[in-house]
C-alpha cells in the first residue's frame, strides 16, 4: 500500500500531473468515489496523456481511481483512498466505424448512446444494452454490465475484440485487434472486463457490431407461481422461436411477468411471435414495444431518465443455472417475507441472471439475511450473489462480493499488474 | 489424422530466432536427469503402469502434433485418467522445476503441443467422459479428452449441439479447443470456443486445482477463464469443462455459388454481410483449390469457376427462406453464374466435401505445402487476394486459397516441392509475406490455428514489446517459474522476478543472454 501523501509531496505531485495533462483541478464533492473524497482530478485527452498522468502518479505514489461518465462510481466497495481521479470524459470520440467490417472503435469516455447513434446510420448496432443511462464504454467494461440482449448477442465479453489500456506504471499496452477472428496472444480484454478499474485504465476499445433487425415484437405472459415462470422460459428456450431476449419481472408482491423479444425479418418475427403466443397459451399478450421495465435495473425504477439518483437502494446481481429460475424466485420472495424487506427481482431469465433491489431505508440485518439466503441458493445452482451497490452502512456490514473461488490466483494477477496496489484499491473482490 | 489435416510443413520462423531444436524453447534432452527421475517416480506412484511412458520408441509417437514439421521427443509421457492424477503430476513438475506440455488429440496446427525434450507431455486422451448433458441448463460438462463432435452427438437427441466446429472436429479434443480458442467454419455466426466455455476445473502450474466460472455466467472476480481460453496451455490445464449448448436450428440450407473470379466472390461476400444477413458460414475457394479438391474427391464444383462460395444459412425456417432468396439474389448480382442448393443432408455433405477436403487435397497437386492462417478485415479481401496473386506470380510459388470469407480468415496453401533446391525457402518467404500483408491491413497472424512454436517470431510484428510484456504479466501470475508449455507464443520469455519464499540463482536464460529480467 502506498504511504500517505503529505502536503509537500502533494505539491510536487500536482505540478508533475499538470505537466502531464492540461486539465488538472482540485477535486470537489461530486468527485468522491462511493463516499471517499478525492484530492485531485485529471482529465486527460488522449491515451498518451493518460500514460503521462499515470507515470506522474506512479512517481508520487498516488492512489488512482479511473472514471468514465461516473454513472456507477459507487458500485463495488469504497476504495481505501483516492489521491487522483482520472476522468476520461474528454476522451469521447468514436474513432472509427468500419461499417463494411462491422466494427467500431471508440475512446473509453464515449457514451454507449453516442456509439449507437453513429453505427445506426449504417443500420448497425452495438449489442450492449445501455442499462445505466449515460454509461461510457470504459465504465461498461469495468463493471461488465449487460441487459436483455445478452441472450443472443452476448455481453461485452463476447463483443470486445481489441483494447488499449494504460497500466499503473504508465505503460501503454494493446491486446486483440480490429478483426473479429484473432487468437494471437493472451486475451487481456477478458481480464479487464469486470475488473472495476483495479488492473489498468482502459483508454480505447474495439467492438464487433451486428446488423439491426428488420422487425421486433414482444410477447408477455404473467405468472403467479415461480414454477410457472420457469416453465414459460423453458418452453421458449427449447422451441424454435429463437428469442433475442427472455426477461422476467417479479416485484416484491403480486404476479410476475415473463417477456420474450423476437427479432428478425418481418415475416419471420410474425411467425415466431404467433408460435410463442400459442406456446404460452391463454393470457399471452403481444405488443410492438417491450414493457416499461425492460432493460432497466429494478433499483432505478423510481428514477426518471437522466434524473438525479435517489437515495441508494441495495442492488444485487444473482446468477444461477437456467433450471434454477423457479428456486431463485421462490427463495428470494421467501427470504424477503421472512426478513420483512421488499425485494424486487428482474433480469435475463434466459441467461440465468437476475437483479434485485431492496429499499434504501431497509434494516441492515434484514438485507443481510436476504443476501445470505439468496447466496446460498445461487451458489448451490452454480452461480453467485454480488451486492453491486448499497447504502454505506449496508456495505460496511455485509460481504458484498461473497465467496470467490481462485481468489489467490486473482491476487497474483493484481500483484503483477499493480504491485503497489494503487489502482482503485479496495473496490474489488477480496479487498483487491 | 483425418483427411482434413495434411500439414507437412509450416510457415516457420522465417525471421527471428533459430529453429526450435536449436533454441531453449523446446529444452535439451538429458539436461535435468535428477529432476526427471523424481517426476517419473512420482508419476509411477500416482498413475497405473500403462499410463507412464518412458520407452524411447513409444515416446517418439508423441514427438509432434498436427504440425509435423517440428519434432521433439519428450522425456516422459503420462496419460492421467483423473484430475487428481493429473494435478499430482503437475505438482511434481512444479516441485522439481520440470516443464510440462499438455496435449489432447494432437491435431493442433501451430506446434502448440510440441513436447519439451527436458519435460513431461501430459496427454488427456484418457479423460474422455461426457459427464452430463444438461438440457434445461443448456450446458454440457465434459472431460478435456472428449472429442469435439462427440459433444454434439450426445446433445443432438435432446435437440442441442456444441457450436464451435474446427475442421478436425471428428478427432480434436475439447481440452485442445479450449487451449487454442478454436474456431471453425460456423464461428462467423456462433463465435469461438471462448464464447462457449462457461467454466472449468483447472490445474494451475503449481498443481493446485481451482474452479473457474461454472454453470452460471459472470462469476465474480477477474475473468481468469477468459484469459485461460486461448492461452495455448501456457497457464495450466483444464480437467473438467462446462460448455454452452446451442439449440439445433429448425432449418439449414447450404448453397454453392460459382463465380468467374475471387474479386466477384469477395464482392458478393461483402454485399451479403452488408445486407444485414448473418449466414452460419461463408467459405471461399479459388481456382487452384477447386482443382485440388476435384482431383481428390470429385466434388463436381461448377465448370470454369475462378472461385466458389459455400454459403450456409440456418435458423427459423421462415427467416432462412427469406435470407436464402436475398443471398441468391446478391450472388447473381455480383456475377454468380451458377447457384446450386442442397435440398437434403446428402447434397449438403457433397457441397461441404470439396471444402473440407481442400487442405489434404492439395497434396494431389503438390508434393509439399504450407497451411497458412491469417486474418484481414473482410473489406480488404479483394485487395489482399490480388496482392497474394502478385506474390505468387513474381515468386513462381503457387498459392491455393481456401478461407472463411465471412470473417476474413485466410488459409492460403503455399505449394512447393521440397525435392527442388531452394523451393522450401521460396515457399517460406511467400508464406511470411502473406502474414505481413495481413498485419499491414490491420489483421492478425492467426485466426484459429494459434501462435504455438510456429509463429512466436511473428508476434513482435503484431504487438509492441510493451504489449507482449503486459501479456506476460498474466503468465507470471499463473506460472512464475515458466514450466507450463514454455517456449510457445512469446518470442522472449519474461522472467517474473522474485517469488516469495523461493530464492534462486540467475535464470539460465539470463546467463545465456537469451532473456531479459524485467
Amino acid at each position: 500500500m502506498a504511504a500517505s501523501v503529505h502536503s509537500a509531496g502533494l505539491d510536487t505531485a500536482r505540478s508533475a500531473l499538470e505537466s502531464a495533462c492540461e486539465e488538472v483541478t482540485d477535486a470537489g464533492e461530486r468527485d468522491a468515489v462511493d463516499g471517499v473524497a478525492a484530492s485531485t482530478v485529471a482529465r486527460p485527452a488522449s491515451t498518451e496523456q493518460v500514460a503521462d498522468v499515470m507515470r506522474a502518479a506512479a512517481a508520487h505514489h498516488l492512489v488512482v481511481v479511473p472514471r468514465g461518465r461516473g454513472t456507477k462510481l459507487t458500485w463495488g466497495r469504497p476504495p481505501t483512498r483516492v489521491d487522483l481521479l482520472v476522468d476520461l470524459s474528454r476522451m469521447n470520440a468514436v474513432v472509427d466505424h468500419a461499417a463494411g467490417d462491422l466494427i467500431v472503435e471508440a475512446q473509453a469516455g464515449t457514451s454507449l448512446a453516442d456509439i449507437q447513434e453513429t453505427v445506426a446510420l449504417a443500420g448497425q448496432r452495438l449489442g450492449v444494452d445501455e442499462t445505466v443511462i449515460g454509461a461510457s464504454v470504459g465504465g461498461t467494461l469495468a463493471t461488465a454490465t449487460s441487459g436483455p440482449g445478452r441472450v443472443t448477442l452476448g455481453t461485452v465479453r463476447d463483443l470486445l475484440i481489441g483494447v488499449t489500456v494504460v497500466r499503473a506504471d504508465g505503460v501503454v499496452a494493446k491486446a486483440g485487434g480490429r478483426v473479429v477472428k484473432n487468437v494471437a496472444g493472451y486475451d487481456l480484454g477478458k481480464l479487464i472486463i469486470g475488473s472495476y478499474g483495479t488492473l489498468a485504465i482502459v483508454t480505447q476499445a474495439v467492438f464487433r457490431l451486428h446488423p439491426q433487425p428488420g422487425a421486433r415484437r414482444v410477447v408477455t405472459q404473467t405468472f403467479d407461481e415461480a414454477d410457472h415462470a420457469q416453465h414459460l422460459v423453458q418452453v421458449v428456450l427449447h422451441a424454435q422461436v429463437v428469442p433475442a431476449a427472455v426477461e422476467v419481472d417479479y416485484q416484491s408482491e403480486g404476479t410476475g411477468t415473463v417477456a420474450v423479444l423476437l427479432e428478425g425479418t418481418e415475416a419471420g418475427v410474425e411467425g415466431r411471435h404467433a408460435a410463442t403466443v400459442t406456446l404460452w397459451g391463454d393470457g399471452a399478450q403481444s405488443s410492438a414495444e417491450p414493457p416499461v421495465w425492460w432493460g432497466r435495473y429494478p433499483w432505478d425504477d423510481e428514477r426518471s431518465p437522466g434524473g438525479e439518483p435517489g437515495p441508494r437502494r441495495t442492488a444485487i446481481k444473482a446468477t444461477f443455472a437456467l433450471s434454477g429460475l423457479a428456486e431463485v424466485l421462490t427463495s428470494g420472495r421467501a427470504a424477503s417475507g421472512q426478513a420483512q424487506v421488499p425485494l424486487d427481482l428482474r433480469g435475463s431469465a434466459g441467461a440465468g441472471v437476475l437483479y434485485g433491489s431492496m429499499p434504501a431505508d431497509a434494516d441492515v440485518n434484514a438485507i443481510s439475511s436476504v443476501v445470505d439466503q439468496l447466496r446460498s441458493v445461487c451458489t448451490s445452482l452454480g452461480g453467485s450473489v454480488v451486492v453491486l451497490d448499497a447504502p454505506s452502512q449496508v456495505k460496511a456490514a455485509i460481504d458484498t462480493w461473497g465467496p470467490v473461488p481462485a481468489i489467490d490466483l486473482m491476487r497474483r494477477v493484481k500483484d503483477q499488474f499493480d504491485p503497489d496496489h494503487r489502482l482503485a484499491p479496495g473496490r474489488f473482490v477480496g479487498g483487491i | 489424422m483425418t483427411s482434413t489435416h495434411g500439414t507437412e510443413s509450416t510457415a516457420g520462423p522465417v525471421e527471428g530466432p533459430l529453429a526450435p531444436e536449436d533454441t531453449p524453447s523446446t529444452g535439451t534432452a538429458g539436461s535435468n536427469p535428477e529432476a526427471m527421475a523424481a517426476v517419473t517416480s512420482r508419476a509411477r506412484e500416482v498413475l497405473p503402469a500403462r499410463a507412464v511412458i518412458t520407452d524411447r520408441i513409444q515416446l517418439r509417437t508423441y514427438e509432434c502434433d498436427g504440425l509435423a514439421h517440428y519434432r521433439v521427443t519428450p522425456a516422459l509421457v503420462v496419460l492421467p485418467e483423473t484430475s487428481t492424477q493429473l494435478a499430482a503430476v503437475v505438482a511434481s513438475c512444479a516441485e522439481h522445476q520440470v516443464p510440462f506440455v499438455a496435449r489432447g488429440s494432437g491435431t493442433g496446427l501451430s506446434g502448440g503441443a510440441l513436447p519439451r525434450a527436458d519435460g513431461v507431455l501430459i496427454v488427456t486422451s484418457r479423460m474422455r467422459t461426457i459427464r452430463e448433458i444438461r438440457r434445461e441448463d443448456q450446458r454440457a460438462i465434459v472431460e478435456p479428452g472428449v472429442i469435439n463432435l462427440d459433444v454434439s452427438k450426445a446433445a443432438t437427441p435432446v435437440g442441442y449441439y456444441y457450436a464451435p466446429d474446427p475442421s478436425s472436429q471428428q478427432i480434436c479434443s475439447i481440452g485442445g479447443n479450449l487451449a487454442e480458442n478454436s474456431g471453425g467454419a460456423h464461428c462467423l455466426k456462433y463465435g469461438f470456443t471462448t464464447n462457449h466455455v462457461l467454466g472449468a476445473e483447472f490445474v494451475t502450474p503449481a498443481g493446485d486445482v481451482v474452479q473457474l466460472g461454472g454453470l452460471a455466467p459472470d462469476a465474480p472476480g477477474y475473468d481468469l477463464l477468459g484469459a485461460v481460453v486461448g492461452s495455448e496451455g501456457t497457464l495450466g490445464i483444464a480437467t473438467v469443462v462446462t460448455l454452452r449448448l446451442v439449440r439445433l436450428p429448425e432449418e439449414v440450407r447450404t448453397m454453392l455459388c460459382g463465380f468467374r473470379s475471387t474479386d466477384d466472390a469477395g464482392a458478393a461476400t461483402s454485399a451479403i454481410i452488408g445486407s444485414g444477413v448473418l449466414p452460419a458460414a461463408i467459405e471461399m475457394m479459388d481456382a487452384l483449390a477447386i482443382e485440388a479438391a476435384e482431383a481428390a474427391v470429385h466434388c463436381n464444383y461448377p465448370d470454369g469457376a475462378g472461385a466458389v462460395l459455400v454459403i450456409e444459412l440456418d435458423g427459423p425456417a421462415v427467416e432462412v427462406a427469406h435470407e436464402f432468396d436475398e443471398v441468391e439474389r446478391l450472388c447473381r448480382e455480383h456475377g454468380a453464374f451458377e447457384v446450386r442448393v442442397a435440398t437434403d443432408a446428402a447434397e449438403r455433405a457433397l457441397i461441404w466435401k470439396g471444402r473440407k477436403s481442400a487442405f489434404a487435397a492439395v497434396g494431389r497437386i503438390s508434393p509439399d505445402y504450407i497451411v497458412q492462417d491469417g486474418v484481414i478485415p473482410r473489406t480488404a479481401l479483394p485487395e489482399v487476394l490480388r496482392a497474394i496473386a502478385e506474390l505468387s506470380s513474381s515468386s513462381g510459388v503457387r498459392v491455393a486459397n481456401v478461407f472463411h470469407a465471412g470473417d476474413g480468415n485466410l488459409h492460403p496453401l503455399v505449394l512447393f516441392d521440397d525435392a527442388v533446391e531452394g523451393a522450401g525457402d521460396a515457399a517460406d518467404k511467400v508464406s511470411g509475406a502473406i502474414l505481413d500483408l495481413c498485419i499491414s491491413h490491420g489483421g492478425s497472424i492467426t485466426g484459429e490455428h494459434g501462435v504455438g512454436i510456429d509463429k512466436s517470431a511473428y508476434m513482435p510484428k503484431m504487438f509492441t514489446d510493451d504489449d507482449l510484456d503486459t501479456m506476460q504479466l498474466v503468465r507470471c501470475a499463473f506460472d512464475p517459474y515458466s514450466i507450463a508449455n514454455p517456449g510457445k507464443i512469446f518470442p522472449t520469455p519474461r522472467l517474473c522476478g522474485e517469488v516469495p519464499g523461493h530464492k534462486r540463482g540467475a535464470h539460465p536464460l539470463v546467463e545465456a543472454g537469451k532473456a531479459e529480467a524485467f
